[in-house]
C-alpha cells in the first residue's frame, strides 16, 4: 500500500480511536452515541437476524433499481441532446440548475401517483441520480476531439461505427464519472425516501431505531450504509484507476 | 525521378480544377473567400509539399483533397473519380494534431482501420508487424500513447495510415510540433516510406526547408484567400535524404520559396491585425 493510503487509514483510525476514547471516557453519553467498537459489535447479530437482512435487501434492490433506470435513462437522453443540439440548447439550463431544487419535496405527490410502496423511493433516488449521468455523458461526448472524428472519418467510418469505436471508449471516464455519482446519489434518494414514508428498509429502521432511543441499532445501520457505499465507491475507484493508468500514463 | 516526369502527368493521380471553398456567412457575417481558385494536377508518385502564410487555407485545401470538405465550387478527381465531401478509397491522412486512440495500445492503434474494415486477422497481423518495424515501434508495441513522446505518437499515426496502404498520403504539419533534428530525422523516414510505398504525398508544412527537403515540387500559396502562385521543382533526385540541406541548390530553392512567400506573410500578418 502506498504511503498516502497508510497515512489516509491513520487519519481514520485516529479520528475512531478518539470517538471511541470520548464515549469509554463519558464524554459523549450513551444516549448520544455508542463507541465504535460497540456499533461493530451490535452490527453482528442485526445482520445475523432474518428481518434485519430483509430490510437490507430491499434498500439494496431499490438502489439497484433507481441506479439501473438512471444509468440506462441518463446516458440515452445524455447520446440524444447530443446529437440533437437545438433540443440541448432549452434543456440544458434547467440540467444545470436541476439539483438547485430539492426532489423530496416531490415525495406525496409521487405517493399519490405510485401508491404506498418502494416506487416512490424508486423514483426519487431515479430523479436524483439520472441528471448526473445525462451531465457526465454529455461532457464526455463533447471532449472528444475533432482530429479524432476527423480521423474516423478518413477511416470511412459510419455514425454507428464511429460513436461504437471512438465516442464511447473516449468518453468511457466522463461516463464513468457519471456513474459514480448516480451510486451516490441513488444511495442518497432511496435512504432518504425511507426515512420519510416507507414501511421497509434501512433508512426506515435508522428512522424507526431513532424514534424510540435504540442507538444499538441506529447506529450499527448507520455504518452498515457506510461500509456499503465504501465498498462500492472502492470497486468503482478500482477499475477507474486502471483505467486512467492505460490511458494517461499515470 | 526528377520531380513529377511526364509520363506520369499524363495520367495524374489527382486533379484540381478551379478548387474554392467559401464558408457560407453566419449570424449576419459575410460569406468567407478561404480557398481557391486552385488548379493542381498531382502525379501518381510525386512528393508534393504546399506552403503558405498562416490562414491561407492550406489545411482546408488538404481536408478538400481527403473528402473532409465540400468543395464550394470547381472539380476535384482522384483516380478518375470525382470527390466531394466524401473521403474516397485509397487516401489516407496523417494529421498536425494527435490523433492516436489514447485507449489503446500502439498495436492496436495500427490495427484500428485494418480491423474496422474486416480484414483477415492473420494479413492484419502481417500488416501492423510490418509498420511496427519500419516505424521503429517494436520496444513500444504494448505501450499506450500516454506513454510515448510526441514525436512517437506521430509515427504511430504514421503507421496507422501506412498499413491501409494508401495511394495517396496527406499530410497536414505532420511534424509541426516536433524539434528540428527530429523533424529532420522523421524527415529522412518518410523520404524512406515514401520510396517503399510508391504512394504519392501531399504534404502541408509551415517549414521551408521541409518542404525544399522533401518534395519534387512545391507549391507556393497566397495571403487567403489561398491559390498557387507559384510551383517550384526541386529537381533532386528519387534517392534522397536529410543530406540533401548541404547541397547549395537547397539554399537556393529554400531562398526562392521564402522571395515569393514573404510578401504573402506579411499581407497576413496585416490582415490579422499583427505586427513585426
Amino acid at each position: 500500500m502506498r504511503r498516502v493510503n497508510w497515512l489516509r487509514m491513520a487519519v481514520i483510525g485516529v479520528a475512531v480511536a478518539l470517538i471511541e476514547a470520548l464515549c469509554r471516557g463519558g464524554v459523549i453519553k450513551p444516549f448520544t452515541m455508542t463507541p465504535p467498537s460497540q456499533m461493530l459489535a451490535d452490527l453482528l447479530p442485526l445482520l445475523s437476524s432474518a428481518e434485519m437482512l430483509q430490510h437490507v435487501a430491499e434498500t439494496l434492490v431499490n438502489v439497484a433499481t433507481a441506479l439501473l433506470f438512471a444509468i440506462v435513462v441518463g446516458f440515452l437522453a445524455g447520446a440524444v441532446l447530443f446529437v440533437l443540439p437545438r433540443v440541448r440548447r432549452v434543456v440544458d439550463p434547467l440540467l444545470s440548475s436541476y439539483y438547485a431544487i430539492p426532489i423530496f419535496v416531490f415525495y406525496p405527490l409521487f405517493v399519490v401517483l405510485f401508491g404506498l410502496n418502494r416506487t416512490p423511493q424508486i423514483v426519487i433516488g431515479f430523479l436524483l441520480a439520472v441528471v448526473a449521468m445525462i451531465i457526465n455523458t454529455l461532457n464526455g461526448f463533447d471532449r472528444v476531439p475533432p482530429v479524432l472524428l476527423k480521423t474516423a472519418k478518413v477511416l470511412r467510418m459510419g455514425r454507428v461505427a464511429t460513436t461504437r469505436r471512438v465516442f464511447l471508449p473516449y468518453a468511457t471516464l466522463y461516463i464513468f464519472t457519471g456513474l459514480k455519482l448516480a451510486v451516490a446519489y441513488s444511495f442518497i434518494g432511496v435512504i432518504a425516501a425511507e426515512f420519510i414514508l416507507s414501511g421497509a428498509g434501512i433508512g426506515y429502521e435508522i428512522n424507526f431505531a431513532y424514534n424510540n432511543f435504540d442507538n444499538h441499532v441506529m447506529y450499527p445501520l448507520i455504518v452498515l450504509i457506510i461500509l456499503i457505499s465504501t465498498f462500492i465507491n472502492m470497486s468503482l475507484y478500482a477499475w477507474e484507476k486502471r483505467f486512467l493508468e492505460r490511458q494517461t500514463g499515470r | 525521378m526528377a520531380g513529377a516526369t511526364a509520363a506520369s502527368m499524363a495520367t495524374p493521380h489527382a486533379v484540381l480544377e478551379g478548387v474554392t471553398r467559401i464558408y457560407p456567412g453566419t449570424g449576419g457575417r459575410a460569406p468567407l473567400h478561404a480557398l481557391g481558385k486552385i488548379d493542381l494536377a498531382l502525379a501518381r508518385g510525386e512528393f508534393f509539399s504546399v506552403v503558405g502564410p498562416s490562414g491561407c487555407g492550406k489545411s482546408t485545401l488538404l481536408e478538400i483533397v481527403a473528402g473532409l470538405q465540400p468543395l464550394s465550387e470547381g472539380r476535384l478527381v482522384f483516380e478518375d473519380r470525382p470527390v466531394n465531401g466524401q473521403v474516397p478509397d485509397g487516401i489516407g491522412v496523417v494529421f498536425q494534431e494527435d490523433a492516436s486512440f489514447p485507449w489503446l495500445s500502439v498495436r492496436d492503434n495500427i490495427a484500428f482501420g485494418l480491423r474496422h474494415n474486416g480484414m483477415d486477422p492473420a494479413e492484419i497481423r502481417r500488416r501492423v508487424e510490418f509498420a511496427i518495424g519500419l516505424m521503429g515501434l517494436r520496444e513500444f508495441e504494448g505501450a499506450y500513447p500516454a506513454q510515448l513522446s510526441g514525436g512517437m505518437r506521430q509515427r504511430v499515426c504514421i503507421a496507422r495510415t501506412l498499413v491501409l496502404q494508401p495511394r495517396l498520403i496527406l499530410l497536414d504539419e505532420p511534424f509541426g510540433a516536433l524539434d528540428q533534428q527530429t523533424r529532420l530525422l522523421m524527415g529522412d523516414e518518410l523520404l524512406r516510406l515514401w520510396r517503399e510505398t510508391g504512394a504519392t504525398v501531399l504534404l502541408i508544412t509551415h517549414a521551408l526547408d521541409e518542404a525544399a527537403m522533401l518534395s519534387d515540387r512545391v507549391g507556393v500559396m497566397s495571403a487567403r484567400p489561398g491559390r498557387f502562385l507559384e510551383i517550384v521543382a526541386t529537381g533532386w533526385p528519387r534517392e534522397r535524404d536529410s543530406r540533401i540541406v548541404e547541397q547549395t541548390g537547397f539554399a537556393e530553392i529554400t531562398g526562392r520559396l521564402w522571395a515569393r512567400l514573404r510578401e504573402e506573410s506579411m499581407k497576413a500578418m496585416a490582415a490579422d491585425g499583427r505586427r513585426l
